[in-house]
């Protein structure tokens, strides 16, 4: 391939700053997408903000902080206020998530990716095992995904739209015994107690999950920042600007 | 049932002034929760109906609701069983014994069909037949299908009749069964707990008998005026829990200013029943007042539910002696190694990849 030819930059221009001329051939091959729009980031860190909420006061309600003795129990609401940033920080995130639904309707079309796997599609189960293989280091470099990588979508799909429809079902489900026999909340979802067998081990439940969501964010997080140093796309930016941009122009 | 005495008639024959009888139902109606208004209502139902008879029966059991039962302050045991029911069977408290208490129960259930209530303590083991439980020369499961037959409706007594309990706890051998999973055709009302809170028992007798019908059940099939609520939402150490003020050991200073037991196990928060308003012994007290944890005996599957003394409890019902942190923190120790490790070979094969790389790297472009 021989771009100087042509694309070479007028010499008339300088170049600016320390980019030097195989620089701006590069920048000519680069492509950008704008793959997630502002709703979605907006509620990507929202979202990340709740959970982290949610799993540090969550494991410190099961496993309460050694006891405060600063005076009488009047005037002191310590577990009260953990306990209160639980629920404030589930509802936003229950509200966020049915944002994030609604926008999944109205969105473009990468919004959708989040609530459903293409299993029928032969060339998706192609790509996950193509992406396994990039993973256990057999491929010596991955394929190009505007979206989600289809591993990546797996995930996401488990652990966020499954993981977190169990965590609000679950986490009502115990909301709802404060709000009393009769309540609403006790009407729609009581019923999933006695489904798993009781209060007690709803709770267990709930905080098994809330494992299962810490695990998912290990993984989140260092397969976004490998991917970003390593694959052929941007990845950590991308959920702030919204913009994938590709490091090259091979389209295979 | 004309030939049975309305509850007025028995409670005067025994001496009862009527300043007292309205005593009595100004206490019961307080009992039930029930507003002045409707003390004569029970004075009127006490004065006009028969009593209803009753039919205890005993399976696999420890008698301890029983027990509870006999204690009961408002309204006296003694007021319910003289005077309020017509107790004609009950084979741990009558009189009469071998054949003429299975004839006392025959004549009942001809006499009264389809109109007495069957009070069943204790469940039935299924497994060989019911042989484990064996009661007037019978499988107890045979005694409570023919006791059932023609009743009006059941209460379960206590856990065992309710759940199961400690008999029906895995692995189960005699496979003790719940009443309601063997007796699917009458109404039936969970009275759990074990025992019962004794004035719990007493008041759901004397509601059915006052209104005629069953209680307000909840989903399980429990008198909400008493489940309605956990031990928790009316515990009295409930401050002490918002405050963040805890036992941490049970011969701490915090055991003995009486802080929350929620560290030490307590199943207050996950447990439905009455003991932290209506209390136990004549209200003198309940387990947390004691300054133990509650440890859930009213709820489905209590002994299976791992220790009485932790709050994250082993997760026995998946086979499993682990508890939700100890799964939790393996399943993140584990992946985070797998992804400290591969971090590690991205890093070498990449730096690998570069080394390749860079001889012929101006031949590549070019």
């Amino acid at each position: 391939m021989n771009f100087e030819a042509t694309q070479r930059p007028d010499p008339g221009v300088p170049l600016t700053g320390d980019a030097t001329e195989a620089d701006l051939a590069t920048v000519t091959r680069n492509t950008s997408v704008y793959v997630y729009e502002a709703p979605v980031r907006l509620w990507h860190w929202i979202n990340a903000a709740a959970i982290l909420v949610l799993c540090v006061t969550g494991y410190l309600i099961g496993s309460p902080l050694p006891s405060v003795d600063m005076g009488e129990a009047t005037h002191q609401f310590l577990f009260g206020y953990i306990r209160f940033a639980h629920f404030a920080a589930a509802m936003i995130m229950t509200v966020g998530f049915f944002g994030r639904i609604y926008w999944a309707f109205v969105g473009n079309s990468h919004s959708r990716q989040l609530f459903r796997l293409p299993i029928w599609n032969r060339r998706w189960w192609s790509e996950v095992v193509d992406e396994a293989k990039w993973y256990a280091f057999l491929k010596k470099r991955p394929k190009k995904y505007v979206g989600h990588n289809p591993l990546a979508q797996i995930a996401m799909f488990f652990f966020m739209t499954l993981g977190m429809s169990f965590m609000i079902l679950t986490g009502f489900a115990i909301y709802a015994e404060a709000e009393g026999y009769g309540s609403l909340l006790d009407q729609v979802f009581g019923p999933l107690r006695d489904l798993v067998g009781g209060s007690h081990v709803m709770h267990q439940l709930h905080h098994l999950g809330m494992w299962a969501i810490v695990v998912f964010v290990m993984i989140h997080i260092y397969a976004a920042i490998r991917e970003d140093i390593m694959s052929r796309q941007s990845m950590v930016s991308t959920i702030i600007s919204g913009t994938r941009t590709f490091k090259d122009d091979d389209p295979t | 049932m004309a030939e049975i005495e309305t509850f007025y008639d028995v409670m005067r024959r025994q001496g009862i002034t009527r300043r007292s009888f309205m005593k009595y139902c100004a206490l019961t109606a307080s009992a039930l929760g029930l507003g002045p208004a409707f003390v004569p209502k029970i004075a009127n139902a006490m004065e006009t109906k028969p009593r209803t008879p009753v039919i205890w029966v005993h399976g696999l059991e420890c008698t301890c609701c029983s027990e509870s039962f006999i204690r009961s302050a408002h309204p006296l045991a003694k007021d319910v069983v003289l005077s309020m029911i017509s107790l004609d069977y009950d084979d741990t408290l009558m009189a009469a014994a071998g054949h003429a208490a299975e004839a006392a129960m025959k004549d009942t259930i001809e006499k009264y069909k389809g109109n007495y209530i069957l009070a069943v303590e204790g469940n039935p083991p299924l497994n060989e037949d019911g042989m484990f439980c064996i009661s007037g020369g019978k499988p107890f499961v045979e005694k409570l299908k023919y006791a059932a037959k023609d009743a009006k409706a059941i209460i379960s007594w206590g856990a065992c009749a309710s759940y199961g309990c400690v008999q029906a706890a895995k692995p189960n051998p005699t496979q003790a069964t719940p009443v309601h999973k063997v007796i699917t055709d009458k109404p039936i009302i969970k009275v759990p707990g074990c025992p019962p809170i004794a004035e719990v028992m007493t008041g759901v007798i004397t509601y059915m008998l006052t209104f005629d019908r069953l209680p307000e059940l909840d989903r399980q099939g429990r008198p909400a005026m008493f489940y309605g609520q956990r031990i928790h939402d009316k515990c009295y150490r409930r401050p002490h829990f918002d405050a963040g003020q805890f036992v941490e050991e049970w011969d701490d200073e915090g055991a003995r200013k009486g802080y929350c037991l929620y560290k030490m196990g307590c199943k207050g928060p996950t447990t439905y029943n009455a003991c932290s308003t209506v209390r136990w012994n004549d209200g003198v007290s309940f387990p947390i007042q004691s300054g133990h944890g509650c440890i859930g005996c009213s709820e489905d599957g209590f002994w299976d539910q791992g220790t009485f003394y932790d709050r994250v409890t082993d997760l026995n019902q998946f086979g499993v002696k682990k508890n939700a942190d100890q799964i939790g923190l393996a399943a993140a120790g584990v992946v985070g190694g797998g992804i400290a490790l591969h971090a590690a070979v991205s890093a070498l094969k990449s730096a690998q990849s570069k080394a390749q790389k860079s001889p012929s790297k101006t031949n590549e472009e070019a």
